[in-house]
């Protein structure tokens, strides 16, 4: 992974002895919450509705033991004793007590973290691949990209105050784990025509109360015009976004408005305008940070013996296996989830003892890599398969080994109304309902792939329009409803969900989920997940399940 | 009078402000001018050839580049912050200095906070009028914070990727 050398280190310095003046200047009363609030934003801290909260960077979910572990140690000494990782990778502790902030932030700079920029209206954490270095089917290391972004994206003096927050996703798979369409900039690296690499880049994705899929303006960018390249999208959307409704600002209402046609003709015109060799990397620096991405595989054989006892021998570990380790590029070696979706518990969250347990292991297990997903899961990337028993062992027994990847237990919500001031209703007890319905692992498995995305307002964090079911939390007359959607994708084959019929009160949301899947169980053709099923019937079977008492 | 801070010799000092900023209603007063875009357009003929300094005053609606033929006879484009999260002005005051080659005074107006004094300084801004009652004592303090950048900017600076080339 990316180390800090000196100069990103005196950086961090810097940014902490600022951030520590600052918050001294408020305590002392100096300065009023008024203008303190902008100050506090840019270092990702958040006054929500029981005690600050502050986001964590995760750039490009990348971890080590070193830094999960000193989160851990954050979680317990400042916090209740766990953090919340959110769909942007990055880690939310939500009971920070203000005095303390400067001191975590000098723990975290410790281990080459901080919080810059996860709030405000600037380019935030940038995320990328979880498979990233580990998967047969990328081009490139997407994270040597992230990591150019990342720096020159720190304190960009002319991108500290955009019309509104600003996102970029990196991938350089066909497969999409990075929800590239959805972002305010998706970058998805190709091969070209001569063998050179290039971006593919889609502008003005997201979801919120207006949910986009990101139209392509360039098909193919050459890689080392990258920073150039995003320089101009960004000062065309600075200088011409809007910034009369705070509803409208994000790039995506802009793209919208003026046509993705007319959007990249602008950004075209800027980019030739602009100097592109004062922007971009030199091939030394790009080739210096590639350096810090290659992790010394063994040579192993492609097939273990002992992989294969474990799996006949204990039915429990071969569906653990079915469902949360995934192939990896390497012979003998494998990708293994982490799973932060226990039914019944909030998905997402981790104790401060299971992120001890999960640095150790991948400090022994796995190169000292680990790494989160936007689905608000970790990964260990890179198990040897004769590793893969201790491996669940003991992640079972710090309650990780959920096997139930990408099932319908396996459901993205943010934190909603238990905690957040801008949500209008819970997500978290809903999540844990219908997470609860489907415990059973058997019939979890029976179900398949189910993708339940769960956001308790039109901001839309939990991501719910490109759930194959989507979940969103309204208030009506001070009550909590919930609108379900069908049908969206957040991947390669992206797309946004319809709209299933009217709001139902909370007590009714998981049974109208446990009808739908009993619907897609009858439905369903050969090999179709859900979504296909879906795709193929259209909304009307399921709409009829869930209202038919309303009839 | 709003204080005037100007950066002078790799520093902050106070400077004394020749210019008076004039708006679109007023009787224009003698001497040197800050005017508006439109009234620049109607008025600044006039007054540049009774041999007086005028500056221009951009809002963040406007664009710089609709000064691009006037920039070698104005003395000073004020960029003016209507609140300070409005950051179409720093954009503009790169394509000032970057693109449009204006080398005179590019002076930060309106709401203007010494937690900003390290971006506009990088982006070319290279006079303040504060509206937090900074001294220039502070607002160098507050230009100064890091010792290295991650990118190339208005200003010259050095950034890391070439500090570590080196």
């Amino acid at each position: 992974m990316y180390r800090y050398d000196v100069i990103d280190k005196e950086f961090v310095a810097d940014r902490t002895a600022e951030f520590r003046e600052q918050v001294t200047r408020r305590l002392a009363g100096e300065i009023t919450e008024d203008q303190f609030k902008p100050i506090r934003l840019l270092n990702g801290l958040y006054l929500q509705l029981h005690a600050y909260m502050l986001r964590v960077a995760i750039p490009y979910g990348s971890l080590n033991s070193a830094k999960l572990r000193k989160l851990a140690y954050i979680a317990r000494v400042y916090d209740k004793g766990y953090g919340h990782f959110t769909t942007r990778t990055n880690l939310q502790l939500h009971w920070i007590k203000l005095k303390d902030a400067p001191e975590i932030l000098e723990h975290l700079a410790e281990v080459e973290m901080h919080a810059i920029q996860t709030s405000g209206n600037t380019i935030r954490n940038v995320t990328a691949d979880p498979y990233a270095g580990a998967t047969a089917d990328e081009l490139d290391d997407p994270r040597v990209w992230a990591e150019a972004i990342r720096q020159w994206s720190t304190l960009h003096p002319e991108f500290a105050f955009l019309p509104r927050k600003f996102k970029i996703a990196v991938t350089a798979a066909a497969k999409d784990r990075a929800a590239t369409r959805v972002y305010d900039i998706g970058l998805a690296l190709r091969r070209g025509r001569g063998g050179e690499l290039g971006f593919e880049v889609m502008v003005g994705g997201g979801l919120g109360r207006t949910p986009y899929l990101g139209p392509t303006i360039r098909e193919f960018l050459p890689t080392r015009h990258l920073l150039s390249y995003l320089q101009a999208i960004i000062r065309v959307y600075n200088r011409h976004g809007r910034r009369d409704n705070i509803w409208k600002a994000r790039i995506k209402v802009l793209v919208a408005s003026l046509g993705a046609e007319e959007f990249g003709r602008q950004v075209e015109a800027e980019w030739e305008k602009s100097d592109k060799a004062e922007v971009d990397l030199p091939d030394t620096e790009l080739a210096r940070i590639r350096g810090w991405f290659r992790p010394g595989f063994a040579k192993l054989a492609p097939r273990s013996e002992a992989f294969e006892a474990a799996k006949a021998a204990d039915p429990a570990f071969a569906r653990w296996t079915r469902h949360n380790v995934h192939p990896h590029k390497q012979p003998g070696y494998a990708i293994v989830d982490v799973s932060l979706k226990v039914p019944g518990q909030t998905p997402g969250d981790m104790s401060w003892e299971q992120m001890e347990v999960a640095a150790d292991l991948a400090e022994r297990f796995s190169l000292d890599d680990i790494r989160v997903t936007y689905q608000q899961n970790l990964l260990l990337p890179h198990v040897r398969l004769d590793d893969l028993p201790a491996v669940h062992k003991a992640l079972a027994e710090a309650g990780l080994a959920t096997p139930n990847m990408e099932l319908i237990s396996d459901i993205i919500a943010c934190p909603g109304l238990d905690y957040c001031a801008l949500a209008n209703a819970r997500a978290i007890p809903i999540a844990q309902q219908i997470a609860t319905r489907f415990a059973d692992d058997e019939r979890a498995e029976a179900v398949g792939e189910l993708k339940i995305k769960i956001s308790g307002c039109i901001n839309a964090c939990g991501h719910h329009h490109v759930g194959h079911i989507g979940i969103l939390g309204v208030d009506k007359k001070g009550e909590e409803f919930y609108q379900l959607t069908l049908g969206g994708s957040g991947e390669e084959d992206a797309a946004l969900g319809q709209m299933l019929g009217p709001a139902l009160p909370a007590d009714k949301v998981a049974e109208a989920v446990e009808q739908m899947v009993e619907v897609y169980m009858r439905e369903r053709r050969d090999g179709e997940r859900f979504l296909d099923t879906f795709r193929r019937t259209g909304v009307a079977p399921f709409k009829e399940a869930v209202y038919a008492d309303a009839h | 009078m709003p204080t005037l801070i100007r950066a002078h010799a790799g520093g902050m000092v106070l400077a004394n402000d020749a210019f008076t900023h004039v708006d679109d209603d007023t009787p224009i007063p003698p001497g040197d001018v800050i005017l508006s875009l439109t009234r620049f357009q109607a008025e600044g003929e006039r007054l540049l050839g009774e041999g007086r300094a005028v500056g221009v005053r951009l809002t963040t609606a406007d664009e710089v580049e609709a000064l691009a033929y006037d920039l070698p006879r104005i003395a000073l484009v004020a960029l003016e912050f209507p609140k300070f999260r409005d950051g179409r002005h720093y954009s503009n005051a790169r394509v000032l200095r970057e693109r449009l080659g204006f080398t005179r005074e590019v002076r930060a107006v309106g709401d203007v906070l010494r937690e900003q004094a390290g971006f506009m300084l990088r982006c070319g801004f290279d006079a303040f009028e504060p509206a937090d009652g900074s001294t220039p004592e502070a607002w160098d303090r507050a230009t100064r914070r890091f010792r290295h950048v991650y990118q190339r900017s208005a200003d010259g600076r050095t950034p890391a990727f070439v500090e570590r080339g080196s």
